[in-house]
């Protein structure tokens, strides 16, 4: 994946860079606005970091000059603003997720790794299949190597949030803000609860467990017997 | 700026002075034709006096001749008064009259003349105004007759000079009063200067003085005092949370650092150097969850933008909520219940309404028990007041201390071992205040009962429709 990290902190844009390879991606820099802008028109990027803060061209004008040329590039917005209002306005102005600092990097990979591939053609599918897992949008129903599960409209959602990025890490944030639309912080561990009641439903009498704890970042489902 | 110049450039001087040029002008527009008019009119009654004298006289001429004419103005001579006669010959020979001479002008002048002539005082001759009008007989013979002006000249002279008099003093008193009046209030505005100079430098217990009267200026003291009373109080505000901040976020972040150190002089490899790293990272991210709840007040507090309201229902939003944190009552061991089938609407942040919801919903599962394990969750609206109750039958909050609890980083101390801030009743108070309401600590006997009071934001649409999908109505139509 090529991303391309717009920062004007040398520090954080050299840690992001780093990590980012690491993860095994392709990370470029560019130190300010005006430069972020011409290099995001020039190249092809899978996704976008976008500080919102930026020396000669603000974070948002940038990726608002972008879409204004049809350049569709997923955008993470990055900043210290963290308020709801500073969320809205960065989403507004065409940015595709905002992700508050500081933050973990086990956040904003697992963000930007779903961002990226927002665009395949899995998003639209009605039918969700991870190893013997199936889920049907259409109709509700969840079956496991052909057996029925019956979940709760919640668990639903959450089980659809976690095959539609099946094979992704997905952090609690992600889950709280995407499954429950909330974007506070709950205090307690609430989603890992919600996760272990899924987990008890969907892997407990089956030998290959497909809901998967990532240390350090979230969760993952995905058919680890391939 | 000297002081004089200071006070010629009040407000108060400058009107007093335009006053005094309106009022002045006016006055010597109302005196000078007063003045104007009443002479005319004097003269032209004397004159008229004369002209029918004169021509009485005439008559008596035509009549008894010159020796009658004479006669009768020997006689009249002799009546002391103001009338003046003449009857002379051509050479200007006294026949009969008082008036001793006359100039060439009034001998042979054709109408009514002014002119001075002298008469006998006490210590010599006078010289005083007179009037009168010629009326030649034959022969040249003159008959002259006039009256002496000189006192009524003496009195225009004088009602002159008083108006003149009368308009200096006006005008001094006019300057004068716009002087102290102006100086006056020049003080008090000096005054209100210094003290807020005073204040500016830091001294923000002092007040501006009021007098008592309820002028203007108490009035405007008095609103600039509600001020600093109220800017007083945000400063005691913001000094409590940097004290605050001091003792709450410094005291992890010596931890931090001192297990970091720790680590270091640590001659183990990399798995102690592991697990030290990994607490640091656990403790930064409790440190920035309180940084950020302290924000998120501190902005609450200063009034968020109320762009996000929307009208909202807050059953759905309180099953909502309680829904998320349901699984972890149950594995404490608590059943959460949520009773709240009736919409009732606000209007609200739906993000800070959950929060705050999500807050009141935690506490109560912190500090539940398991013996009497009900955490009951309810909203209802009741005179234009929606009220949402979180209650649970934890061993509660002393009434003594439920003031105390709303404020930042206040613990008890038996919940000092449960995770936490302090920061969770504090948000949902601003909360509370944000939007209008208010925040109370109720006995549950045993536990404790926190109500959320909000106003209403009217009643449901209809009745007998799911909460849920009426709120989902209410914001599609919205």
């Amino acid at each position: 994946m090529r991303v391309l990290v717009i920062e004007d902190d040398q520090e954080t844009a050299s840690f992001l860079r780093r990590a980012l390879k690491e993860a095994g991606h392709v990370a470029e820099y560019a130190g300010d606005g005006q430069t972020g802008l011409e290099l995001a028109r020039a190249n092809a990027y899978d996704v976008l970091i976008v500080d919102r803060m930026l020396p000669k061209r603000d974070g948002l004008a940038v990726i608002g000059a972008l879409r204004a040329e049809e350049i569709r590039t997923p955008a993470l917005i990055l900043s210290a603003l963290g308020e709801v209002d500073d969320r809205v306005k960065g989403l507004r102005a065409g940015g595709d997720d905002y992700l508050t600092k500081p933050y973990a990097f086990s956040e904003l990979l697992a963000r930007i790794e779903v961002l990226a591939r927002r665009s395949s053609p899995e998003e639209g599918s009605t039918r969700f299949v991870v190893g013997d897992l199936v889920l049907d949008r259409l109709t509700h129903k969840v079956t496991r190597a052909g057996e029925a599960i019956t979940l709760q409209p919640r668990e639903f959602r959450l089980l659809e949030y976690l095959m539609k990025h099946a094979g992704q890490v997905v952090t609690r944030t992600m889950l709280l803000e995407n499954v429950w639309d909330y974007h506070f912080d709950p205090q307690t561990n609430v989603i890992d609860v919600h996760i272990s009641r899924l987990r008890s439903k969907i892997d407990k009498n089956f030998e290959n467990p497909l809901l998967h704890t990532v240390r350090g970042a979230g969760y993952s489902i995905r058919d680890s017997a391939h | 700026m000297t002081a004089l110049t200071k006070l010629f450039r009040t407000t108060t001087f400058r009107l007093s002075l335009t006053y005094l040029a309106l009022f002045s002008t006016a006055a010597i527009i109302a005196i000078a034709y007063i003045y104007w008019n009443t002479t005319v009119l004097l003269s032209r009654q004397l004159n008229q006096t004369i002209d029918a004298e004169l021509k009485g006289l005439a008559e008596q001429y035509r009549a008894g001749g010159l020796h009658q004419l004479v006669r009768i103005v020997a006689q009249r001579s002799e009546t002391p008064g103001n009338s003046l006669y003449l009857v002379a010959e051509g050479k200007g020979h006294r026949l009969a009259g008082n008036l001793s001479a006359v100039s060439p002008e009034l001998w042979n002048s054709l109408g009514p003349v002014e002119f001075y002539y002298r008469r006998p005082a006490p210590g010599g001759l006078e010289r005083r105004l007179a009037f009168a009008n010629v009326f030649r007989l034959p022969n040249d013979y003159r008959l002259i007759v006039g009256r002496d002006i000189e006192d009524r000249h003496e009195l225009a002279r004088v009602v002159r000079s008083a108006m003149l008099w009368g308009l200096g003093v006006m005008a001094l008193f006019g300057i004068g009063g716009g002087y102290w009046v102006s100086r006056k209030l020049l003080a008090r505005i000096d005054t209100l200067a210094a003290t807020t100079r005073t204040i500016m430098t830091g001294d923000l217990g002092g007040r501006l003085p009021i007098t008592g009267s309820g002028d203007e200026l108490d009035r405007l003291s008095e609103s600039l005092n509600l001020m600093l009373a109220r800017i007083e109080q945000l400063m005691a505000g913001l000094r409590e949370v940097s004290d605050n901040i001091a003792h709450d976020l410094k005291t992890p972040l010596s931890r931090l650092r001192n297990r970091v150190e720790a680590a270091l002089s640590e001659p183990y490899g990399e798995p102690v150097y592991r697990e030290a790293l990994e607490r640091t990272i656990e403790e930064a991210d409790e440190l920035i969850k309180t940084f950020n709840a302290l924000l998120s007040i501190a902005r609450i507090e200063a009034g968020a933008s109320s762009e996000n309201r929307e009208r909202l229902d807050v059953s759905a939003l309180l099953c909502d909520v309680a829904e998320l944190y349901e699984p972890v009552a149950e594995e404490r061991g608590l059943v959460l219940k949520a009773e709240a089938k009736q919409p009732v609407f606000v209007r609200a942040d739906r993000q800070l309404l959950g929060q705050a919801i999500a807050n009141l919903i935690d506490n109560a599962i912190k500090y539940g028990t398991a013996k009497e394990p009900e955490v009951e969750v309810t909203a209802t609206e009741k005179d234009k007041t929606v009220e949402i109750v979180v209650s649970d039958h934890g061993p509660g909050v002393p009434a003594s201390e439920r003031e105390r609890v709303l404020d930042r980083f206040v613990r008890l101390e038996a919940s000092r071992s449960e995770p936490g801030s302090g920061l969770g009743l504090s948000l949902v108070a601003a909360v509370a205040q944000l939007h209008g309401g208010s925040l109370r600590l109720e006995d549950n006997s045993p536990g404790l009962k926190v109500i959320l009071a909000l106003p209403s934001a009217g009643e449901a649409i209809s009745n007998g429709v799911p909460a849920q999908q009426q709120a989902g109505l209410e914001t599609k139509s919205a």
